[in-house]
C-alpha cells in the first residue's frame, strides 16, 4: 500500500499551491478565474476519489477474503466450508475429546476403587488371622481354613492387580487427547491471528476513506456500561493481571474475602 | 448432618456433575440428583423437596447466580442452602454472590477436602 498513498499527497500539494492563487484572484475580483481554480481543485479531488475508491474496493475484497468467512449463503457456493465454521467444528471436537477422556478416566477409576478396597479388606483380615497363627492361637482346622483363604487371596490378588494395571494403562492412554486437542487449538490460534490482521487492515482502510473524502466522525458515543447487578460470568480468569481484573488466586483468598464480609 | 439429604447438582458440563457426584458419594451422600442449568433446576426444586443445592455459575439458559437470586426470592425455597462451585474468580463476583445470599463459594479447580470442609461449615451454621 506504499505507492498508493502518493495520490492523496499529490492532491494535498495541489490544494496548497492553488489556495494562494485562489485568494489572490478573489481579492483582485477575477471571479471567473477563481471559479475555474475551484473547478480544478474539485476535478482533482474527484479523480483522486475515484482512484482511491477503486483501490480500496480491491483491498476490501482481499481483506474480506482473508477473513475466511462463510460466504456460501451470499454467493451460493456450497462446495467449501469457511475457516471460521471449520474452527468452530474444531473447537467442538476439542470439547468432545476432552469430555470422552474425562469419562473414560472416571469410568476406569470407578472400576479400580472397589478392586483396591477389596484387596485391602482381605489383606487386613488375613493379617489378623496370620497374627493369631504366629501367636500359636490357631486350631488345626482354622489353620486349614486360613491355608485355603491364603491361596484364594493370592490368586485374586494376581487377577485384581492385573486388572488394576490394565485400567491404569487405559487411564494413561486416555490422556492422548492433550496432543490432539493441542494441535487443533494451535490451528485455531493461527486463524484468530489472521482474522485479527485482516481486521487491522480494514480499520486502516476505513481511516483512508475518511481522509480522502474528508469525512469527520462525531465523537463516537461512549459505550455506556449496562447497569446490572448480575456480574457477567466469564469462566476461568486467564491473563487477569494483564487485563486489570481483580481475581482471587485460590480458595484461601475466597475464604478470606468471604470472612471479611462476615461469613 | 444428615447423610440422606437430597442434593441437587447443577452444572452444564456432565463431566463436572459426575465429579461432584462422585466426591459427594465418597463423603457419604448418595441421594444426589442432576440438572444442567437454572431453568432445569427450578422445576425440580419446586417439586423435589431438596435439602441442598450445589451449583455452577456460568451456564447457558439460566446462570447459577440467577438461580441463587430466584431461590432467595421464592418464599418456598428461600432457606435452601446453596454452595457455589465455579471457575468465576473475580472479587466482585464473589462479593455479589455473598450479597445475594450464597452459603458457600468454591473456586474450580477444587479438592475433595475443600468440598467436605465447605459442606460441613454450611450445615454447622444452619
Amino acid at each position: 500500500m506504499t505507492d498508493q498513498s502518493s495520490q492523496p499527497e499529490n492532491f494535498e500539494q495541489l490544494l496548497r499551491s492553488t489556495t494562494g492563487e485562489l485568494i489572490e484572484k478573489i481579492e483582485q475580483g477575477e471571479l471567473v478565474d477563481a471559479v475555474n481554480l475551484l473547478q480544478q481543485i474539485n476535478d482533482a479531488r474527484n479523480k483522486n476519489l475515484y482512484l482511491e475508491v477503486g483501490r480500496l474496493t480491491r483491498a476490501l475484497h482481499d481483506a474480506i477474503r482473508d477473513f475466511h468467512l462463510d460466504t456460501s449463503a451470499v454467493v451460493g457456493a456450497e462446495d467449501e466450508f469457511s475457516d471460521i465454521s471449520d474452527a468452530a467444528d474444531r473447537l467442538n471436537y476439542v470439547i468432545n475429546l476432552t469430555q470422552d477422556a474425562a469419562n473414560t478416566t472416571m469410568d476406569k477409576v470407578d472400576e479400580c476403587m472397589p478392586l483396591a478396597s477389596d484387596l485391602g479388606d482381605e489383606a487386613r483380615s488375613l493379617r489378623e488371622e496370620w497374627a493369631r497363627l504366629k501367636r500359636r492361637e490357631m486350631k488345626p482346622e482354622e489353620f486349614r481354613d486360613l491355608y485355603k483363604r491364603m491361596d484364594t487371596f493370592l490368586e485374586s490378588t494376581e487377577q485384581k492387580t492385573t486388572r488394576l494395571s490394565s485400567n491404569f494403562s487405559e487411564i494413561t492412554l486416555a490422556q492422548g487427547y492433550q496432543d490432539l486437542t493441542g494441535q487443533v487449538v494451535k490451528k485455531v490460534i493461527v486463524l484468530v491471528h489472521e482474522v485479527e490482521d485482516s481486521l487491522v487492515d480494514l480499520v486502516k482502510m476505513a481511516s483512508q476513506v475518511d481522509k480522502i473524502t474528508g469525512i469527520r466522525h462525531e465523537n463516537a458515543q461512549q459505550k455506556t456500561e449496562v447497569v446490572d447487578d448480575s456480574p457477567t460470568p466469564e469462566g476461568p480468569a486467564i491473563n487477569a493481571e494483564k487485563r486489570g481484573i481483580e481475581v482471587v488466586s485460590g480458595q484461601d483468598e475466597v475464604d478470606d474475602l468471604l470472612s471479611s464480609l462476615g461469613f | 448432618m444428615n447423610k440422606d439429604m437430597k442434593i441437587l447438582i447443577v452444572d452444564d458440563f456432565a463431566t463436572m456433575r459426575r465429579i461432584v457426584k462422585n466426591l459427594l458419594r465418597d463423603l457419604g451422600f448418595n441421594n444426589t440428583h442432576e440438572a444442567d442449568d437454572g431453568l432445569t433446576a427450578i422445576p425440580m426444586l419446586n417439586t423435589g423437596n431438596f435439602d441442598f443445592v450445589v451449583t455452577d455459575w456460568n451456564m447457558p439458559g439460566m446462570t447459577g447466580f440467577d438461580l441463587l437470586k430466584h431461590i432467595r426470592a421464592d418464599p418456598e425455597l428461600k432457606d435452601l442452602p446453596i454452595l457455589m462451585v465455579t471457575a468465576e474468580s473475580k472479587r466482585e463476583q464473589i462479593i455479589a454472590a455473598a450479597q445475594a445470599g450464597v452459603n458457600g463459594y468454591i473456586v474450580k479447580p477444587f479438592t475433595a477436602a475443600v468440598l467436605k470442609e465447605k459442606i460441613e461449615k454450611i450445615f454447622e451454621r444452619l
